[in-house]
């Protein structure tokens, strides 16, 4: 058992605080959400230059074949450095998918142009239903003599108003919520019969709902073999998931700590407010959440890598579960403790807050997730 | 980053659990982690004590096994999941340490190896009526009279006094100046003359707790534990001494364990989506809980101080234990009722936890209430009083 980072984590760690420190930061997040799509391409060739774009990308497509841990000390540093930068939805999830789904040729020349930060993807799989749960397919698949025609509708397709590229999940065998018989299809958002309706999400970022009518892709479209894109997809949202508690991290560390140095400055009744026992006492409360969520993505972060799928879900649903009751907790208790000045535009309280209820209902909401964990028993 | 134990500590685990499954009493069903039975306490510590295993938190020296800081936890883990009591804490973990940092080598010879062995039983004499959290408040009086004190006081909510041939005693040597200056540690023989025990019954019906009346009782001089005044000192160096147990994981483990299979057994709860859902959030809640404890673990392993996360783990500890029995009780419904009375029907989980539910209560309130705990924390984060 050891809990330490190696040498290199230790720097990257380092060096992604830093760039979140020096280079990120509430101006420059301010400054990202007036440009279209939340996105700031020098920000993003920065962190190319930096080596981030290629970390979850197998060193023989020319990646630095990252750990989870190692993506997990990226976003949380994105996290403190309240960078809205699609690092998660459109790197992370779309690479981890394809390597899973597709065949041995097809994946260096999708992955590439994603770690030298020249393209972007976004995956489309999120339907209307209950259950955030990529089975919850009704996007059908259509085999024509030289390929297949897509019908259906994708909702908040994160990163997709900046995407290149999208990788599509439709079903081709097996009933709506079946994990049998959904394939996988690269998909130029030009594609005729495609209508995309854009926005913005709360905290940052973009996303799309996409409708595809009768959207027509050759055979080679298809991301390896047909019928087993589930496993692929799952692999890759808890990637997501865990990178996405780690981002969450990063941003409850900055409201936690905003917070101590305000109960500290802010003067009531001739004493600063941190001398009153009740606001010392939640204060208390939202560091040992702030530790146990800590707890909770150091151990996501090593058992993402699991080959074991069982322990896979387990471990990711329980921290998604965890960081989101968590994050809800620091991030009303950040706004509360407060005060006036909490729930405010100037002040970068209130948009770590949105940040943080963005991301409780992203990334396999808590209901979905508990579904997910207790299907593991 | 490494998750698991190395090969090592797996066979030094699979030991712990064969002597386990070999040596817990098989009907160990009234011990649930409650001392109630004084003989069933006595015979399991001594059963320890005759393997080496009694003072396993103890270095070498001392006569402790010697383990390293995962020794300990596996060993505690393995210890509850064979449904095994805790051993008390009073001797072993609270006045051993303390003796081996400011005893006498006469004290420690005296004392040490009879509680290593489980034949001395040790109760803590801390609290006073006037005394709870502000403890510095005490009042309990030693004079000094050629070579030995003169103690007058009371002491309340000893645990075990009436089990103890010991009791390791704050008590005030100096009334003048700061409260907390005058403060000392004194060992008391509980068969001294003018000692009176008087029993508190706790909510879980039974007799743990009690006042202790000390009516003009000698000690000895060289029952001072280092210095006079230095009382306070060693009362603070035990707050932070090392307790990798604090959080009760591997309890809580065992008793959310018993749950499940209560409701897996039960026809009415097996397939009830809401019990389903109240045990996976405690058993997320215990899952974080446990890697907190583990990077505390970790961090003592390579010989650094327990990092800030450590210091939750009292308080998220205690509350969860209370969470897992309030849902013992509330699961059992009609079946938790049956009230000091082994002939019912009921599951056995749910026929013993409301007895467990009520002996719980007093878990976020013993080893500084959690309240207490978050003063503590505070001021440590905030630096403001």
């Amino acid at each position: 058992m050891d809990f330490s980072y190696t040498n290199e984590q230790t720097m990257l760690r380092d060096s992604a605080e830093s760039f979140a420190r020096k280079r990120y930061g509430f101006e420059q997040h301010l400054k990202t959400l007036e440009l279209p799509g939340h996105f700031d391409p020098d920000a993003w060739q920065e962190m190319a230059d930096l080596g981030w774009l290629a970390l979850p990308i197998p060193e023989w497509c020319d990646g630095l074949n990252g750990t989870g841990l190692d993506l997990s000390i990226v976003c949380e540093a994105m996290g403190a450095g309240m960078q809205p930068e699609p690092y998660i939805s459109g790197v992370i999830l779309p690479s981890k998918v394809i390597i899973a789904a597709a065949s041995h040729d097809q994946i260096p020349g999708l992955v590439a142009p994603l770690s030298n930060g020249q393209q972007q993807m976004a995956v489309a799989w999120a339907e209307q239903c209950r259950a955030q749960t990529p089975s919850c397919c009704n996007t059908q698949a259509d085999e024509t003599g030289d390929g297949w025609v897509l019908n259906g509708q994708k909702l908040c397709v994160l990163n997709a108003p900046n995407a290149d590229v999208l990788v599509v999940s439709a079903r081709t065998a097996g009933t709506n919520s079946s994990e049998n018989g959904i394939s996988l299809f690269i998909v130029d958002p030009k594609e005729e019969g495609i209508s995309q309706t854009d926005y913005h999400v709360m905290g940052g970022g973009c996303a799309s709902d996409i409708r595809f009518n009768n959207v027509k892709v050759p055979s080679s479209a298809l991301l390896g073999n047909t019928h087993e894109g589930f496993n692929a997809l799952q692999v890759g949202l808890d990637y997501a998931a865990m990178c996405a508690c780690s981002h969450a991290l990063g941003s409850m560390r900055e409201l936690l700590s905003r917070t101590m140095e305000y109960l500290k400055v802010r003067k009531q009744f001739g004493q600063p407010i941190g001398s009153f026992q009740s606001l010392q006492h939640r204060a208390v409360d939202m560091f040992i959440e702030l530790e146990q969520s800590r707890s909770m993505v150091i151990m996501a972060s090593v058992k993402v890598d699991s080959q074991n799928a069982q322990d896979r879900a387990r471990a990711i649903s329980a921290a998604k579960i965890y960081l989101a009751k968590a994050a809800t907790f620091i991030a009303q208790q950040a706004v509360q403790l407060h005060g006036g000045i909490g729930v405010t535009e100037e002040l970068d309280v209130g948009h770590y807050f949105r940040q943080l209820t963005s991301f409780c209902l992203l990334h396999g909401d808590t209901e979905s997730q508990f579904r997910r964990y207790e299907s593991t028993n | 980053m490494d998750l698991e134990f190395s090969a090592d500590e797996i066979a030094f685990r699979d030991e712990v659990r064969l002597w386990m499954q070999q040596n817990v009493p098989k009907d160990n069903s009234p011990l649930l982690g409650i001392p109630n039975e004084k003989e069933t306490q006595f015979n399991w510590e001594r059963r320890l004590g005759e393997k080496g295993w009694l003072a396993y938190q103890w270095p070498k020296e001392f006569g402790g096994p010697g383990w390293t800081a995962t020794q300990r936890f596996i060993f505690d883990t393995e210890r509850a999941l064979a449904g095994a009591p805790a051993s008390s804490p009073f001797g072993l973990m609270m006045l051993a340490p303390v003796l081996m940092k400011f005893g006498s080598p006469e004290q420690q010879e005296r004392y040490l190896p009879p509680i290593a062995r489980g034949e001395e039983f040790w109760c803590q004499g801390y609290s006073e009526p006037g005394a709870g959290s502000d403890l510095a408040s005490l009042k309990t009086k030693a004079v000094r009279d050629s070579d030995h004190y003169r103690v007058n006081g009371q002491k309340i909510w000893t645990t075990q006094a009436h089990w103890a041939k010991f009791m390791f005693c704050l008590v005030r040597t100096d009334t003048e100046g700061a409260k907390q200056r005058g403060i000392s540690f004194l060992l008391i023989d509980m068969n001294s003359p003018g000692i009176e025990i008087r029993p508190i019954t706790t909510i879980d019906g039974h007799h743990h707790l009690n006042e202790v009346f000390l009516t003009d009782v000698e000690v000895p001089v060289e029952n001072l534990v280092g210095e006079e005044g230095q009382g306070w000192t060693i009362a603070k160096y035990l707050l932070t001494h090392e307790r990798t147990g604090i959080a009760g994981v591997a309890d809580s483990q065992y008793e959310l364990g018993r749950l499940k299979s209560a409701v897996e057994r039960s026809s009415e709860m097996s397939d009830d989506a809401v019990a389903k859902r109240r045990i996976s959030g405690l058993e997320i809640e215990l899952m974080a809980l446990n890697f907190t404890n583990l990077r505390t673990l970790d961090r003592i392993a390579k010989g650094q101080p327990p990092g800030a996360e450590s210091s939750g783990l009292k308080i998220k500890g205690t509350e969860l234990q209370q969470a897992i029995s309030q849902a013992q009780v509330e699961f059992g419904g009609t079946s938790s009722l049956p009230w000091l009375s082994s002939s019912n029907t009921a599951d056995p989980v749910f026929a013993a936890s409301a007895q467990r539910y009520n002996f719980l209560r007093a878990s976020t309130i013993y080893g500084g209430s959690n309240e207490i705990q978050k003063n503590v924390l505070a001021k440590m984060l905030l630096g403001l009083g």
